[in-house]
């Protein structure tokens, strides 16, 4: 039994002592039942009894003894089900002889398969992320896994589609480096925008307005004008310059990618509506094998950025420069 | 008026039988074009909401089994229950309101399930105004059936009666169980819409309680009893065993209740109920069988009908069916089948081998021999015709669930098939890719068998046409002991 699956069945005696009672019952009234309508079989050129009453002109029954192979195969199945329930569940709370259990089942099917499959995925693990990237074994197996677990949403592509984003461009939410990607996959990402931090619907297309205008794209400046300063709710996530911050998994604004569309139409409705946007979390379902495969072939789809050399110490303060106001010119 | 039949509500359902039949597989023929080709009804533009496959799935199955199903059940038990207690029926009143109560029932269905609403249940989808409908409706017939047998003549009761009695009473008991639903209105919610009371794996297992045996008494039961008048009528025969008809009326009533957890095998239903589903579903073979082998046994003595009578052929062939598809239905019951059969095509086969096979064979072939009989004429106007149509529909029947048998297999391996890694090797999109020959030999079989309706609704138009609607057919005096 798996530890927490003993989920009580029957709250009571009661209801178990009821369907065993039911069952054994209703499996020896069939019996009876069968028993008490066998007769002998017919001798050689006997004919059935014709019964006496008639319907409806010319409605008539014969009474032919039942069919003996038809007799046999219900007796059969019968004693099979008497057979069944004694070995496994189903007279009430009774278990079966064998004790066996769906979950038990299961874990021992998984256990099995587990096993079977980790002797192909083992030989990677551990492995430097790039290097499993250019071993054409593993990215087969990478792609395959990538089919089964990630396509649906992120397409068989990687390029994703509108809420899904594109693993290909090399423009990530929380990072491209490979620890960066293995983190997304094994732990989950939450990308969550609240809405309606820029007021009205009127608001919210100024603020798009303006966030186009940060990016270089066509806009109206008038209401790109208006926005600037509504943009400031948005400044606290998504920097003054709409650059976003990457570690933290804001979105860079300025860039060419949209995880939910670039027209003003489609930011206006980020804006007003808010978005979530959740990757579930693959480790605990995957595990440490399939996951760094995983790694590896998001890693090579195209998009993946060089792993960051640990940063030189430098012994400059840029918080206080990044704090003071622009000097105006 | 007490000395003769009550043949206009028969004449009334058994037309509507033909013409819900119609409709209830055009929408079938409709809904196996827009699996092969989903934008079909996308030009009819703000029409196309109402024909989406999603919406109008849910009419095609109502429409064939209630609309179609229920007119031939209760044109055939209201007959059955006349001609074999020598009696008129119970109040004319009475059944004229079972008729235009189930009507409009129907046309309700046809209305609200294109507009999406619905409750969700299959075979159950119809929203609480329309339950409470069939509520009343259902024990007015229920009363008008119990009643006619109550004042009867005739001593004993007719063994199609017990199966349709059985039918009756248990409907009732499942619809009504199933239905209790708290309408969304008492919270301030839209008034139409409501939810069931039973929550998770309770509302699981009773809305498949009910399913199951929906397809055990109104599609089983009630046609056993079908079966039970015009095979020996139409044969001229004794029926084979009366001792049988025993044996497997009790044990199908009793199995076939338990039955139900079968459909949701692999699922949080406990293991106990699981076991028990599948146990009692594979006992159910020998009542199903039995069944089957009076009504074949009938025909001994007289097998040289089949060659030459259309009808016979079509309620032989029916019975073919049915033993096939209560074989078929047990052994996907069983865990290690229903594993590779669950969620795949092979359910479309299987239920339809019943319900084209079976339900509608049976149907049309009673029909061909009550409705002349209804407008005082001997036979229908052709008897060509009517093996053509058994030819038309014996062939896109088997066109039809061998495909979807090759799709199902085919589809659950696919669906399980594993790469040395453990990855899946075919995604779900290239399944369903796979399907696309099936389908269209599905369309073509389907497509058929439509076909074959449109003859007969010829058929019955000139035999009608030609006959005179019987109002006076005489009650004997003298019961037959």
């Amino acid at each position: 039994m798996i530890e927490g699956y003993a989920v009580p069945d029957f709250v009571s005696d009661f209801w178990h002592l009821y369907i065993a009672a039911a069952t054994v019952i209703g499996i020896v009234a069939m019996m009876w039942l069968l028993k008490s309508q066998t007769t002998r079989k017919l001798a050689a050129g006997e004919d059935a009894e014709l019964m006496h009453p008639t319907w409806d002109g010319d409605l008539q029954e014969f009474n032919n003894p039942l069919p003996r192979w038809w007799m046999f195969l219900f007796w059969f199945l019968l004693l099979f089900g008497v057979v069944y329930l004694v070995l496994y569940p189903g007279a009430g709370k009774f278990a079966g002889v064998w004790n066996w259990s769906s979950a038990d089942q299961y874990k021992q099917e998984k256990d099995r398969v587990d096993a079977q499959f980790n002797e192909v995925l083992k030989p990677f693990m551990g492995k430097d992320l790039m290097a499993v990237s250019a071993d054409p074994v593993a990215k087969e197996m990478g792609q395959r896994l990538f089919l089964t677990y990630c396509s649906q949403c992120h397409g068989s592509d990687g390029k994703g589609s509108s809420g899904f984003p594109d693993l290909t461009d090399g423009n990530w939410l929380f990072g491209g480096a490979p620890d960066d990607i293995k983190a997304s996959i094994a732990n989950g990402r939450v990308g969550e925008m609240p809405g309606g931090l820029a007021g009205d619907d009127k608001g919210a297309k100024e603020v798009a307005n303006y966030v186009l205008m940060l990016g270089g794209k066509p806009h109206n400046a008038a209401l790109a004008e208006a926005g600037k300063a509504k943009y400031a709710a948005c400044a606290g996530c998504h920097g003054e310059d709409g650059k976003g911050n990457n570690a933290a998994g804001f979105p860079n604004l300025t860039d060419a990618s949209w995880q939910y569309g670039g027209s003003e139409a489609a930011i206006t409705e980020s804006i007003v509506k808010g978005r979530k946007g959740g990757m579930p979390a693959q480790m605990e379902n995957l595990g440490e094998a399939k996951v760094h495969l995983l790694t590896a072939y998001v890693w090579g789809l195209g998009g993946g950025a060089k792993p960051v050399a640990p940063a030189p110490v430098v012994a400059v303060e840029p918080a206080a420069d990044a704090a003071a106001p622009a000097p105006a010119k | 008026m007490e000395a003769t039949y009550n043949y206009k509500v028969v004449r009334q359902f058994a037309i509507m039988t033909v013409v819900w039949g119609i409709v209830g597989m055009l929408v079938g023929v409709i809904l196996s074009a827009q699996l092969m080709w989903p934008t079909l009804t996308e030009a009819l533009g703000p029409l196309a909401p109402y024909l989406s496959y999603g919406r109008i799935r849910p009419l095609h199955t109502n429409a064939v089994i209630f609309a179609f199903g229920g007119c031939a059940l209760f044109a055939t038990s209201l007959y059955i229950v006349q001609r074999t207690c020598q009696a008129r029926l119970l109040s004319d009143g009475l059944a004229s309101f079972v008729f235009w109560g189930w009507q409009l029932i129907i046309l309700l269905a046809a209305v609200s399930l294109p507009l999406g609403v619905t409750s969700g249940k299959e075979y159950a989808e119809l929203e609480w105004p329309i339950d409470i409908l069939i509520a009343v409706v259902w024990v007015a017939y229920a009363v008008l059936f119990l009643g006619t047998i109550i004042k009867r003549k005739t001593q004993h009761i007719y063994v199609a009666n017990w199966f349709f009695g059985a039918f009756i009473v248990t409907i009732a008991l499942l619809h009504i169980v199933n239905s209790i639903e708290l309408p969304w209105m008492l919270a301030g919610g839209v008034w139409w819409k409501s939810y069931s009371v039973y929550a998770g794996v309770h509302d699981a297992m009773v809305q498949w309680w009910y399913g199951h045996n929906a397809v055990g008494f109104f599609l089983t039961t009630a046609f056993l009893g079908m079966m039970y008048y015009f095979i020996p009528k139409q044969a001229g025969r004794p029926i084979f065993s009366y001792r049988l008809s025993i044996v497997h009326f009790w044990a199908l009533n009793f199995i076939y209740m338990w039955a139900g957890p079968h459909h949701l095998l692999y699922t949080a239903l406990p293991d106990w109920a699981q076991s028990l589903g599948m146990v009692f579903s594979l006992m159910l073979i020998a009542p199903s069988w039995g069944g089957m082998m009076n009504g074949i046994m009938t025909l001994s003595g007289a097998w040289h009908k089949l060659r030459t009578d259309p009808i016979l052929k079509f309620l032989i062939t029916a019975l073919s069916f049915y033993g096939m598809s209560t074989f078929e239905g047990p052994m996907m019951s069983v865990k290690t089948v229903n594993a590779l059969s669950h969620y795949t095509e092979w359910n479309i086969a299987h239920v339809h081998s019943g319900a084209l096979g079976w339900v509608a064979m049976i149907s049309i072939g009673s029909l061909y021999h009550l409705i002349p009989r209804l407008f005082g004429r001997e036979e229908m106007y052709s008897t060509r015709l009517i093996n053509v149509h058994f030819w038309w529909s014996t062939i896109g029947v088997v066109l039809y669930i061998a495909a979807m048998w090759i799709a199902g297999v085919a589809q659950g391996l696919m669906w399980r098939a594993t790469n040395a890694d453990g990855t899946l090797t075919y995604s779900f999109a290239q399944s369903v890719a796979a399907m696309y020959p099936f389908y269209a030999i599905r369309l073509i079989g389907g497509l058929m068998f439509f076909v074959g309706m449109l003859l007969m609704a010829y058929n019955v138009w000139k035999t009608v046409a030609m006959g005179k609607a019987v109002n006076d057919a005489r009650i004997p005096d003298a019961v037959q002991a």
